[in-house]
């Protein structure tokens, strides 16, 4: 009896300080999930999520936000943050595409009238320019998320979409059959896909 | 219509190509189990493959999937041809219309269909008909020394027969040797017609047919020795290792040529679908299952042992696949595991 | 004798594992000899004919230009330059359709020919053995030289990218795509300058030896090479490899002739060897000796729908419709025009699109030759295309990976080590295009990286500009703290300059209190002088203030007519003197009612 209750009592002993000492000696630095999710963000710092950039975001769905609120991230943002935390994945809101086209911002230069409304509100210092001269954005460094369009008194600048070129092209994913499913009762199939001519 | 790309060449093969010439190396092996034991198997075959063909387009049309095009590829017909050589050949054939069913419904189409399941379908419907019905799986073999004709097969099969016949218990030489080494010599049993010296008749035939049929498989590249070569070793190695005292174990010769032994190693276990992906991971993957072949035979209770050695490493062929990968061209090492290095 | 039998030594052949052999469909094209195109009235150069950044203009429309002249200058780093294949007016430099997968279209100079073919001034060094490795190399930059293999990349800059010493160089004689003939007719005919390539090469990078890599399926072409060998009494070992495709790839010939492998993600000169093309090795001793920069290239075309397979030396920009039509090819039998081998080349989305440096076979072939698979097949893991794959991939596992874009999966399963030779596709009974697969994944894969850095860059754009909002606050409160204390600093200053004025300072650091306290006092002394009032004095405040009311409704009435702005200040101090004698006459009442 007394044995048992020793030889417990020493077990709960040993265990409890490998518990103490791992606490401490592999504390972790900070929340790790916050950065995990802030790197899956696409960093457009655009705030249409509602926070003040995406880091703000990442604390946020770390502290029980919603998943489905980047918006140039689109559906495969939301996906990656679902597929990292475990979580259900959510419908995007109505307004959000699945898949944004990605943009920069262009500024009419012509029309520009020098006021540094838009210098003010670019989040990544992407537009360059001073009072009473012509701005420009930087295209390289436009993140697309058109917080700029808004503040521009003589709406001058446009959203363009980017443009793929040979540089960049990649080859599409094939257009398997077996992913067609039988529209009609013949079991012969319209295939959908682009052949090249 | 696939987009005009990469290679624009491509060889003569097609899955349906495959399946044919499986089905085409199984005929001599398929042929002995008719002559010595039972006409029968042939019943079975013309059960299984009518109702897996039916089950297969049933499921397909629900899927709305095109039918015909995956008919066509006859792995329906493979899955019954195996499903037919390894049913006793006289059970009734509600069971053999049931196993072919489960195999084609819950072996393969639940999953997806071809290329889909992680499980052999046709082990699957065997495994599941050993556990659920062990009566009618174990008393309707046929006997080497008397096969049925054509005639005697068909009434025992659709339960037509005056007599009414309800238990034909075909001793296999593995069962057989287990039960009576007991209490008989070595000597003394391998005499007996069934084992034939250590040549069962019949058996031998049959397992030796099975071998050509694998071999001319490997010919003609339809598999790779990997799988075979390594389950025949290891069971091999098993036996000499665990029966060097042929008066307590079955030895080594019996293991090779009897029971299903070479059915498996060239037709069921070198199933791509369900197998390890590597060379490597093949090796490992043969081996685990010719070492539970003989394992269960051994120390089991289950007369042979293919279904379940088999499905047992099917649910190991994804871990063997993560740390089996090859060592790719211009690495040091194999990545191994579910993390890369880099 | 003996000599000459050591100056040609026989290699030793190591194995590649995978590899397939397909029909090899050679002898349709290699029979004949060479053919020259004649000058085509307009050339089209694409300023994007290498890897690396695309060539700038430097001429002008309307710029006449002589045969061999610069028009587009390398960019610094990876690039190449390029000139006028023939002499001519440039009449255009816009976008033109490009051979490419994508169909898109590339910038690119027109020249029309004026028919004169005329050379620009050359400086032949028939001597070149007196010029430095660097000279060389400046002039194999200028003369735009590039891999005439296939991918096309900038020649100088093989030389100069150097991270180990260099021990080998390897001739890439072994042209293993099926089809094409260019290689195997190139050293038929120009052996001996290959071979002078070779030496020039072997200078610039100081390798200790020459190995040949070609397959047993041109015996003539590696006789060609034992006697220019013996002309030129150069030691070059003959390595013959079993054909098998994909051998050609440069780390395949390599581990072939070496057994080495070139390490994942480097460089063959890591191990030790410099590879380079035959076509490009002929060229380096033209544009060395002759002086003449990369202008023109020798072009397979074949496929059935070829009437006059063969063959043809080229002009670089010249249409790919003008080389088919002068090959005698039936457009309408071809059911498309392939660039490159029928395992590695693309269907050209436009024939308009000219011939480029890199462009080794224009492949016609008729419907029937090299039909279109239709329909692929679930993968049923059958593991031929791993039993072929010449890097030791596992296709099938990383199509699942592709399909599903799990890229992280794909990397897991070495896809970037994935060569795209296309041998996989060709194996596979399930119809499955495998490379299109990978070629699509490694894009995501590209392309998420390239996401990833400019996500990376924004991010830290973006701290940037919150740490300097946040240090031009505190600057901001800085400053204005300054200014306080400045202000404060000036006032004790004040203080110590009167120190005997302390009640006016207290009155001038509160003139507002002073004010208040003041209109306090007045106040009280009016009421306490109404308290103490008659009841006499109070009805003839009331009547004072009777009468000014009624002055002061006059006054605004008037102005009121006139529409004078004083309006509204009347109207207010109409309202007041109404307050006034309501007040007044209230504090009649109470005296009376008090003295009452």
């Amino acid at each position: 009896m007394l044995l048992s209750v020793i030889t417990l009592l020493v077990l709960a002993a040993i265990f409890g300080a490998l518990l103490g000492f791992a606490s401490i000696r592999f504390k972790p630095e900070g929340n790790p999930i916050v950065e995990e999710i802030d790197n899956l963000l696409p960093q457009s710092q655009c705030g249409q999520c509602g926070h003040p950039g995406c880091r703000p975001y990442a604390e946020a769905v770390a502290n029980g936000e919603e998943i489905n609120k980047c918006a140039p991230g689109g559906e495969a943002t939301m996906l990656a943050i679902a597929d990292l935390l475990d979580a259900e994945p959510q419908p995007l809101d109505a307004e959000h595409e699945a898949d944004p086209v990605k943009q920069v911002a262009v500024i009419r230069e012509a029309e520009c009238i020098g006021c540094t409304k838009c210098i003010q509100a670019c989040p990544v210092d992407a537009i360059l320019g001073a009072a009473k001269q012509m701005h420009t954005v930087i295209e390289s460094e436009c993140t697309g998320c058109d917080l700029c369009v808004e503040p521009c008194p003589v709406d001058c600048i446009d959203m363009v979409p980017v443009q793929t070129d040979i540089k960049t092209w990649h080859k599409d994913k094939p257009n398997s059959y077996l992913n067609l499913i039988a529209t009609d009762k013949s079991g012969l199939l319209i295939p959908n896909s682009e052949t090249v001519a | 219509m696939l987009s005009k790309t990469s290679p624009h060449i491509t060889g003569s093969n097609s899955v349906g190509k495959v399946m044919v010439t499986l089905l085409l190396t199984m005929i001599p092996g398929f042929a002995c189990l008719v002559y010595f034991f039972s006409w029968g198997y042939l019943v079975n075959l013309i059960l299984a493959s009518a109702t897996a063909l039916a089950v297969e387009a049933a499921i397909l049309k629900t899927r709305k999937r095109p039918v015909l095009f995956f008919l066509k590829d006859s792995s329906a017909l493979v899955t019954a041809a195996l499903l037919a050589c390894a049913l006793p050949p006289l059970a009734p054939w509600w069971l053999t219309v049931t196993g072919a069913a489960i195999a084609v419904i819950f072996g393969k189409q639940l999953f997806g269909g071809l290329g889909q399941n992680p499980f052999n379908p046709a082990m699957v419907a065997y495994a599941l008909l050993l556990v659920s019905l062990p009566v009618f799986m174990t008393t309707r073999w046929a006997n080497v020394d008397q096969p049925s004709s054509l005639l005697e097969s068909l009434q025992i099969i659709f339960n037509l027969s005056a007599s009414g016949i309800d238990g034909i218990t075909g001793a296999t030489p593995l069962d057989s040797y287990k039960q009576n080494i007991a209490r008989l010599t070595s000597a003394d049993l391998l005499v007996a017609p069934l084992f034939n010296g250590q040549w069962p008749i019949g058996w031998a035939q049959v397992n030796i047919a099975f071998l050509i049929g694998g071999l001319v498989m490997l010919w003609r590249r339809i598999i790779t020795w990997h799988i075979p070569v390594s389950l025949l070793a290891t069971l091999a190695v098993m036996a000499l290792l665990f029966s060097h005292d042929a008066d307590a174990k079955v030895p080594v010769l019996i293991h090779l040529l009897s029971g299903s032994t070479m059915l498996a190693a060239f037709f069921i276990a070198t199933d791509p679908v369900s197998a390890a992906t590597s060379n490597k991971g093949k090796l490992y993957y043969g081996a685990g299952i010719g070492l539970l072949i003989y394992l269960i035979r051994t120390w089991g209770n289950y007369p042979d042992a293919t279904a379940f050695a088999v499905l047992l490493m099917n649910f190991a062929a994804p871990l063997i696949d993560h740390y089996t990968r090859p060592r790719v061209y211009g690495h040091t090492n194999a990545v191994k595991g579910y993390k890369s290095d880099d | 004798m003996n000599q000459q039998a050591n100056l040609i030594t026989t290699g030793k052949v190591w194995s590649i594992p995978g590899g397939i052999h397909p029909a090899e469909n050679k002898s349709q094209s290699n029979a004949t000899p060479i053919e020259t195109l004649p000058v085509p009235s307009e050339l089209w150069l694409p300023l994007t004919m290498h890897i690396g950044a695309e060539a700038l203009p430097i001429v002008k429309v309307g710029d006449t230009v002589c045969k061999g002249e610069l028009i587009a200058q390398a960019q610094t780093g990876i690039s190449a330059s390029v000139h006028a294949p023939t002499s001519g007016r440039i009449t255009a430099i816009k976008p033109h359709p490009f051979a490419h997968e994508s169909g898109l279209d590339a910038m690119a100079i027109c020249i029309e020919s004026d028919g004169l073919d005329a050379w620009r001034k050359q400086t032949p060094w028939k001597d070149w053995q007196q010029h430095s490795a660097e000279e060389i190399l400046e002039r194999i930059h200028n003369g735009g030289i590039t891999g005439l293999g296939g991918a096309g990349f900038p020649t100088d800059i093989k030389y100069r990218n150097k991270h180990a010493a260099v021990h080998t160089l390897l001739v890439n004689a072994a042209e293993c795509e099926p089809y094409i003939t260019a290689d195997d007719v190139l050293i038929r005919y120009y052996a001996k300058e290959i071979l002078m390539g070779a030496q020039i090469s072997q200078m610039l990078c100081s390798a200790e030896t020459i190995i040949i890599g070609i397959e047993d399926n041109k015996p003539e072409a590696a006789q060609a090479f034992r006697e220019a060998a013996k002309e030129l009494n150069l030691p070059v070992t003959l390595t013959v490899v079993p054909t098998k495709y994909p051998s050609g790839g440069e780390k395949q010939l390599i581990q072939l002739t070496t057994g080495l492998e070139v390490p994942a993600k480097r460089l063959p000169s890591d191990v030790g060897v410099l590879c380079q093309n035959v076509g490009t090795l002929r060229q380096i001793y033209r544009t060395v000796v002759h002086d003449e920069p990369l202008i023109s290239r020798i072009t397979t075309v074949t496929g059935k729908a070829v009437n006059k397979p063969g063959n043809y030396e080229v002009l670089i920009g010249t249409s790919i419709e003008t080389l088919l039509n002068q090959a005698e090819a039936h457009l309408k039998k071809a059911e498309r025009v392939i660039m490159g081998g029928p395992m590695m080349g693309f269907a050209i989305p436009d024939i308009a699109a000219p011939i480029v440096k890199a462009t080794n076979c224009i492949l016609a072939p008729t419907k029937k030759e090299l039909p279109v698979p239709m329909f692929d097949n679930p993968c049923i893991r059958c593991g031929m295309c791993e039993q072929v794959c010449p890097v030791n991939l596992l296709p099938q596992q990383m199509l699942w990976a592709s399909r599903n874009r799990q890229l992280d999966n794909a990397a897991l399963h070495s896809l970037p080590d994935c060569i795209e030779c296309g041998a996989c596709s060709f194996v596979c009974p399930s119809n499955i295009p495998l490379v299109q697969y990978f070629r699509y994944a490694k894009g995501e894969i590209r392309q998420e990286e390239q996401d990833n850095r400019k996500a990376e860059q924004a991010r830290i754009r973006f701290e940037n500009r919150q740490a300097r909002q946040e240090r031009e606050k505190i600057e901001k409160e800085e400053r204005r703290k300054a200014r306080a204390e400045a202000a404060a600093k000036a006032l004790a200053a004040k203080k110590e300059a009167q120190p005997e004025g302390a009640a006016p300072a207290t009155d001038a650091e509160d003139p507002i209190k002073a004010a208040l306290a003041r209109a306090a006092a007045k106040k009280q002394e009016k009421q306490a002088s109404a308290a103490s009032k008659s009841i006499d004095e109070l009805k003839a405040d009331v009547e004072k203030a009777k009468t000014k009311q009624a002055k002061a409704l006059e006054r605004l009435a008037e102005a009121e007519k006139e529409g004078s702005e004083m309006v509204n200040a009347l109207r207010k101090a109409a309202g007041k003197l109404e307050e006034k004698t309501k007040s007044a006459e209230l504090a009649l009442q109470q005296a009376q009612e008090q003295s009452n």
